[in-house]
């Protein structure tokens, strides 16, 4: 089975990278592949704990209709199949006051993506755009 | 008040996460807020236009994605709440988007009528 890493950098809710980047974590995984991230700049923000659902006043639907998906609800759904490992750029994290995750994600630096690198069989890097 | 143009043109991004377009979903809120605002959909978020979109049967490990976002409804929505919705036509030509795929009263306007929907608005709003 092959190992992947993946660098993110876009933050929540903005950009589709992230989604195609989940996509193909969870592709992975479902092909019993290992699956790496490290999140850069703002993708650290992706697993923040305290991130809520909200209504959407335009539809006029209330939160439990509306069911409106986190970021971290999405990561903890990776994290929960056992096959990814998620690591956040300390540094990052820090200018960023983003600190507060959910289970499973853990603080490292970009030593940390180039040990990831080399001892995967490939890497991919989504930059911001 | 100010007749407002705002310019959708980057599309699909976050619209997962968001289960809409940001800035559809403003332009709809400033909207029900009292503005007076038009849409202009162009380069790739002419796409949003499109009816019959299906977004559905996201999962992510165990989490599906239980409401995805239906943008063409957004759209028609836009239109139903009396925003004025344009899209460029050779945007929609390049992709090979038939007019006949497209929600019922958008109004489509060439690359060179932009510059006089522009002269049409107080304030442009390119986000």
């Amino acid at each position: 089975m092959a190992k992947l890493t993946i660098a993110l950098m876009d933050s929540p809710y903005e950009s589709g990278t992230t989604t195609t980047a989940m996509r193909i974590a969870d592709a992975a995984v479902r092909k019993g592949h290992t699956v790496n991230v490290f999140a850069y700049e703002g993708a650290v923000s992706l697993t923040m704990k305290e991130q809520k659902a909200h209504p959407n006043p335009v539809k006029g639907t209330s939160v439990e209709e509306q069911k409106h998906p986190t970021t971290a609800t999405f990561v903890a759904g990776l994290l929960a199949t056992g096959k990814v490992d998620w690591i956040n750029c300390g540094m990052c994290v820090d200018e960023r006051g983003a600190g507060n995750w959910i289970e499973g994600a853990r603080r490292g630096g970009p030593a940390d993506l180039l040990k990831w690198a080399n001892d995967s069989t490939n890497t991919l890097i989504m930059g911001s755009r | 008040m100010a007749k407002i143009l705002s310019i959708v043109e980057r599309a699909y991004h976050g619209t997962i996460e968001e289960q809409d377009d940001t800035i559809l979903w403003v332009s709809h809120m400033l909207k029900n807020a009292g503005a007076d605002i038009s849409i202009l959909l162009r380069g790739n978020a002419v796409n949003y236009a499109v009816m019959g979109q299906d977004a559905s049967g996201l999962k992510f490990g165990g989490v599906a994605l239980e409401v995805p976002p239906t943008l063409d409804r957004d759209v028609i929505n836009l239109i139903g709440a009396g925003v004025p919705t344009y899209a460029v036509r050779e945007d929609l030509e390049d992709r090979g988007i038939r007019q006949t795929e497209l929600a019922k009263g958008l109004k489509l306007v060439s690359r060179a009528e932009v510059a006089d929907l522009y002269e049409s608005h107080d304030s442009i709003w390119h986000w």
